[in-house]
């Protein structure tokens, strides 16, 4: 397996009386190439997990293994690690601090000890992947930029490592809807364009539903549910108990099959709630 | 009855008269009345949060005026009473907490006023519980999640006893159930206590619950009017870069296909309702 997580145990401030497990006993398996949603509640145990994949954190007890490499394990392990998986944190441009754009993409390859001439290439490439690859930006200070395009160049910043894993962590938070779906596109350009594994980390339902094939829900330090976004889905009442949403379509069905209309209840985007209304809903005319 | 907030021919730039000038409003005329629930929405860029920062004195207008309480904001003499009434809360909680225990955090605004002690603690129990948050009054800001701060921010600005709170994108890191406890506390706080609030967001399931939306483009406000009257304008929300609520965006393409459905429509119930007198 590609991600392997394994009975992971992590308990922060563990012996004081602070001592509280974050995560308690999280089994997880991820495929090279896939691209999977994990989502769960505040202090699910979301973040802590997601840091153990690149060395942050390592297990209390249990193992997590990223392509061959076990977190923790031998000397050297995290430098291989940090170059396997890329973690964009929540609000990245809070971390921009170079003085161009050009400069803060370059960081991390220069950090690799690359040539100057890969370097250029990496940076130029990168930015390319997220949409901002004119001249005129590369020289520009990142704090210059809107919102939506500083977070660009954050992601960007890790792309340019070339990792094989890429991990998001409410990529979409604080943009408006036109720079959610611009990040939404461009992370399933990743995927599809550049063969990466992509775990993204949200609770907005409506978006992670679109864009994965794989659902993890987190509750209280352990995975809960696992499917795809319909199979996830079906456990309405299960999701609500935990304060999670489900899409307001996939409501909308449940309220109708209450009502008695026979409709289909794994369903969460409008194209099939539309189809399935006309097809079993409405009653009434219908102007061709 | 006199508007809380009003701004006359409001304009401002950014980097003024600099090569880089940046005109971010446009000349706002806008009006907020006591007890009023607004919803302000629209693209990064529109100026929303320029116009928020205007409203309790952080900015100033390049031209025209703002007055809040009927205070001019750019009387400096009055900025302490003009923030005082008008409290912000930001989208970063991390950027807002002061102390290293909860409670502490909530009474900085009150002590500042040179309140009795007792005052002081009775003003943090009721933010703290209006948030609720009373359950971690001593616990330190930094363990607490992310929902968990920008609820402790929130009770920090409800301690001041303000007339207006302005929230810009409170709600972008909350999970689901802290969006809709900040929501509800805000809209308690309006129906219960009269409270004025101005929100700033890019949930547009928050304004479906306001009593007005306001929709900016480039620093100017396009469309007013209750959630109804905005969202009805599905082709107008889309040229400003909006997307509907989804139940709106269903009940449209329903319309679209040929259905004979109201453009009032905004939430699950409504469409549960429109469908079965079908």
């Amino acid at each position: 397996m590609f991600i392997l997580v394994e009975n992971l145990r992590y308990v922060y401030r563990a012996g004081t009386p602070m001592e509280a497990a974050a995560l308690d006993g999280v089994n997880m398996e991820i495929e090279e190439g896939s691209l999977v949603g994990l989502i769960g509640p505040t202090a699910s145990g979301k973040s802590t997990l997601v840091q153990h994949l690149n060395g942050l954190l390592t297990p209390t007890s249990g193992r997590v293994v990223v392509d061959g490499v076990e977190v923790g394990r031998k000397r050297g392990g995290l430098l291989e690690l940090r170059k396997r998986v890329g973690l964009v944190f929540q609000y990245p441009e809070h971390q921009l601090f170079e003085e161009t754009v050009f400069d803060d993409v370059a960081f991390g390859p220069r950090n690799l000890g690359l040539e100057e001439d890969e370097v250029r290439k990496r940076v130029l490439e990168a930015l390319g992947n997220v949409g901002l690859h004119h001249e005129k930006l590369l020289k520009r200070s990142p704090f210059e930029l809107s919102g939506g395009q500083m977070r660009r160049v954050a992601i960007a910043g890790v792309l340019a490592v070339k990792p094989k894993v890429l991990v998001l962590d409410e990529p979409t938070a604080g943009l408006d809807p036109a720079g959610q779906k611009e990040i939404l596109g461009r992370i399933q350009e990743f995927h599809r364009d550049l063969g990466m594994t992509i775990i993204l980390v949200s609770h907005n339902m409506e978006d992670v539903a679109r864009v994965v094939q794989k659902l993890f829900v987190m509750h209280q330090g352990k995975v809960v549910l696992s499917g795809s976004p319909r199979e996830v889905f079906r456990h309405e009442p299960t999701l609500r108990e935990m304060g999670l949403d489900v899409p307001q379509v996939t409501r909308l069905m449940l309220r109708l099959k209450e009502k008695g209309y026979d409709v289909r209840t794994d369903i969460y985007t409008i194209e099939e709630a539309k189809r399935e209304i006309l097809a079993k809903v409405w009653r009434g005319t219908v102007n061709a | 009855m006199e508007p809380i907030i009003e701004t006359r021919g409001l304009v401002h730039r950014y980097h003024a008269g600099r090569e880089n000038q940046v005109v971010a409003l446009e000349g706002i005329n806008l009006e907020i009345y006591p007890g009023e629930f607004v919803v302000i929405v629209g693209q990064n860029g529109s100026g929303k949060s320029t116009l928020a920062k205007h409203f309790n004195a952080l900015l100033q207008p390049s031209e025209g005026e703002v007055r809040v309480k009927g205070l001019d904001t750019r009387d400096h003499e009055r900025t302490w009473e003009i923030r005082q009434a008008a409290g912000m809360v930001f989208q970063n909680p991390d950027n807002q907490i002061v102390a290293t225990l909860v409670e502490e955090d909530v009474a900085f605004g009150p002590e500042n006023l040179g309140l009795s002690p007792e005052e002081i603690r009775e003003r943090v129990q009721e933010a703290l519980g209006s948030v609720g948050m009373t359950a971690y009054r001593d616990r330190e800001p930094h363990c607490l999640s992310g929902g968990q701060k920008q609820r402790v921010a929130i009770a920090g600005v409800l301690a001041m006893y303000p007339d207006v709170v302005i929230l810009d994108e409170p709600t972008a890191m909350l999970d689901p159930a802290g969006r809709v406890e900040v929501l509800a506390t805000l809209r308690r706080l309006n129906r219960e206590k009269g409270m004025t609030i101005v929100l700033i967001t890019h949930f547009m399931e928050e304004a479906v619950k306001a009593d007005r939306v306001l929709v900016m483009k480039d620093g100017r406000v396009e469309l007013d009017g209750t959630p109804h009257e905005v969202f009805a304008r599905s082709d107008e929300l889309r040229r400003l870069g909006l997307d509907l609520p989804p139940m709106a965006q269903l009940a449209h393409e329903l319309r679209e296909a040929g259905l004979k459905l109201p453009t009032s429509i905004l939430s699950i119930e409504d469409m549960v309702a429109a469908l079965c007198s079908s």
